[in-house]
């Protein structure tokens, strides 16, 4: 599969996660039937809808998958808003795998904290997915996520089965909780007081606004996490996918091919400051 | 030792006389090339086509100043004693405008294809040393292992790069700093060095051997050569403008917060002119544009400039809001991320966004003023 010329894929079907949340479930298509389409968490995909344009958009589904993979969209723009208005036999093009994925290999036989804000969370639910369907290859497992309204809280019956597994913490947060007793009102930092989780064997993986991000790093650090062993998943304009059109520069990095995934120590000096 | 004397210890040149250079221009034909080469167009010299020596800029000298570029026509023989304007190679290779492939549609079909991407082989006369390490620069970016850019290849394979050594430094030029010129390094397919009376004419590639031997040059005699040497080293020498050394350069990124930002920001319009003219700047854009029908349509590759507010825009929030942010990210990036990136700084002292920037910033002055407290 080229880089540079799109394939066309399928809506097999689509699925209405919140008022503006919504997951296109694809397949590749080939000329004899449906084509296999590999990727690993945390990779992308240049999405290109005919008369609207192209966007990158996370792979949300599991890489064993072999059937079809997902996208979970937040309908923001014009070409998500018609993205939006697809259906099941609509066609889009697709390029992509772009970018590195969570550092899975890494993580074995380690503890694993995951920090997610708003619907940052596509990007790593793709990990959570991962990690409990081979849960003995990972050590404890805790989640924090912070969403803005608890109706943006989706998967919910997804956390509450993780949550009933053993070895594992689930702590979930919204600035409006609107009386939801299973959702502590605040910001997803504020959840770190409740974190049980040593820093000793774990490997911290991030996703969700910057300034989310750069509080929950002072609290890793504080905890006494190294920086090598945090991982954030950076967002910049993206256009070509493959480091050539500029848009995503980071310093020296270009966040669509050296990331979107970087350990924290790869980009320390950059991360947080205005203009970068 | 300079690339000129290099040249000359392991090379061995042809004489041309001026009264032959169509000679030069037919071998070129002859071998299946169209010729590209600098012409005066609205004021200034650019890469057009052309058929004839007598097209050639005879006589042409060019004037650079911060924001400012005049040429005039004096009263002498030679076509290449001026040192840019404001294009370089890029044009040629990285398009203004781009289609990188296609799509079809019907009732229940999507496809995509890649344009036919067939370039006529063209023979690019008067290329300056800058820009031969502009474009070893750009193959960096665009050709890289694993990551090559099948357009830009197109392009970049169905050029023969005919190199003239730069004789006539601008006053705003400082390829001696960045050790890019004003002498030929390497890259280029055949070489010319201009004198008074004609031409030293060097191999380059395999490419050339055609060439050559269609042309049958008599060699050129050692008192052609120390003219030569001379004068290449005189052009060296008469550069003003510097460029700080690449490892000082890196100290650019410790001083994100240097109050001189705040002072160029003020002075620059944000207009991107510097990008448009920059030898090796490669952003670009890509946008879908459809036919009206919806059932076709071509994404569509065209320059850009990270002075724009749209390069980082995600979301509808720009990243670098501010000129300050957006001279700076264009700075450090092309003196010092470059370097982490592709091995050596973006700048290869063409002196073109001195020249071509409509309030004269200079970048030279720009680095220096930077780096020479430890402010950060």
């Amino acid at each position: 599969m080229s880089v540079h010329l799109p394939v066309a894929a399928e809506i097999v079907e689509r699925i209405q996660e919140s008022r503006d949340i919504f997951t296109l479930r694809l397949r590749r298509v080939g000329p004899d039937g449906p084509l296999r389409f590999d990727f690993a968490p945390g990779q992308f995909n240049m999405v290109y809808l005919r008369g609207a344009g192209e966007v990158a958009i996370s792979i949300v589904s599991d890489p064993d998958e072999e059937r079809f993979f997902d996208h979970t969209i937040r309908a923001v723009g014009r070409v998500t808003d018609a993205l939006a208005a697809l259906a099941p036999g609509d066609r889009i093009g697709i390029r992509g795998p772009f970018g590195t994925g969570w550092p899975l290999r890494e993580v074995e036989g380690r503890d694993v904290l995951i920090v997610t804000g708003g619907l940052g969370c596509a990007p790593v639910v793709s990990v959570i997915n991962y990690l409990f369907r081979r849960r003995a290859a990972f050590g404890r497992i805790a989640i924090l996520q912070g969403v803005r309204h608890a109706a943006d809280m989706i998967w919910r019956p997804r956390y509450d089965a993780w949550a009933a597994q053993p070895d594992t913490e689930i702590h979930l947060a919204a600035d409006v909780s609107a009386g939801d007793p299973g959702l502590f009102q605040g910001t997803v930092v504020e959840l770190f007081k409740r974190l049980d989780l040593a820093a000793d064997n774990a490997l911290a993986m991030l996703c969700g606004p910057e300034v989310m991000m750069a509080a929950a790093v002072a609290e890793l650090r504080a905890r006494g996490f190294a920086d090598a062993a945090i991982y954030l998943s950076l967002e910049r304009n993206m256009q070509c996918g493959n480091g050539l059109c500029g848009h995503c520069q980071f310093g020296p990095l270009y966040v669509c091919r050296d990331g979107p995934v970087f350990a924290y120590s790869a980009i320390a000096d950059w991360f947080g400051k205005r203009g970068f | 030792m300079s690339d000129f004397a290099k040249r000359a210890e392991t090379l061995a040149a042809g004489y041309l006389p001026r009264t032959e250079l169509q000679r030069l221009l037919d071998a070129l034909v002859s071998t299946g090339y169209r010729c590209v080469g600098p012409r005066v167009r609205d004021g200034a010299i650019q890469y057009l086509p052309l058929d004839r020596a007598d097209e050639f800029p005879v006589g042409v000298r060019d004037h650079q100043e911060p924001g400012s570029y005049r040429v005039e026509v004096v009263d002498d023989e030679r076509c290449f004693a001026w040192a840019n304007g404001p294009q370089a190679l890029k044009p040629l290779t990285f398009a203004p405008d781009e289609v990188l492939w296609q799509f079809s549609a019907d009732a229940s079909d999507l496809s995509f294809t890649t344009p036919t991407r067939a370039h006529p082989m063209t023979a690019v006369i008067g290329v300056r040393g800058c820009d031969l390490a502009a474009l070893r620069l750009q193959e960096a970016h665009f050709l890289a292992p694993g990551n090559r850019d099948p357009a830009y290849a197109a392009r970049r394979e169905a050029l023969f790069l005919v190199g003239v050594d730069c004789s006539h430094p601008a006053a705003t030029c400082f390829c001696t700093s960045t050790g890019d010129g004003p002498s030929l390094g390497s890259g280029y397919d055949l070489a010319l060095t201009e004198l008074d009376d004609g031409f030293l004419v060097w191999r380059g590639s395999r490419l050339a051997d055609a060439v050559l031997a269609t042309l049958d040059l008599p060699p050129a005699d050692a008192q052609l050569l120390r003219r030569a040497k001379d004068q290449q080293a005189q052009a060296a020498a008469a550069q003003q403008r510097r460029m700080p050394a690449p490892q000082r350069l890196m100290g650019l990124m410790q001083r994100l917060d240097h109050a001189q930002w705040d002072d160029v920001a003020a002075r620059c319009l944000g207009c991107g002119n510097c990008t448009a003219v920059c030898p090796s700047c490669f952003c670009s854009s890509h946008r879908a544009e459809p036919a009206l029908d919806g059932l076709s349509g071509s994404q569509v590759r065209s320059w850009d400039s990270c002075f724009t507010l749209e390069h980082s825009t995600m979301h509808g929030r720009p990243v670098r809001a501010d000129i300050r942010t957006r001279y700076r990210q264009w700075l450090t990036h092309k003196l010092a991320g470059w370097q982490s990136q592709y091995g050596r700084s973006g700048c290869v002292g063409c002196g073109r966004c001195i020249t071509w920037c409509p309030v004269g910033i200079d970048l030279t002055a720009e680095a220096a003023a930077l780096l020479e407290t430890d402010s950060a």
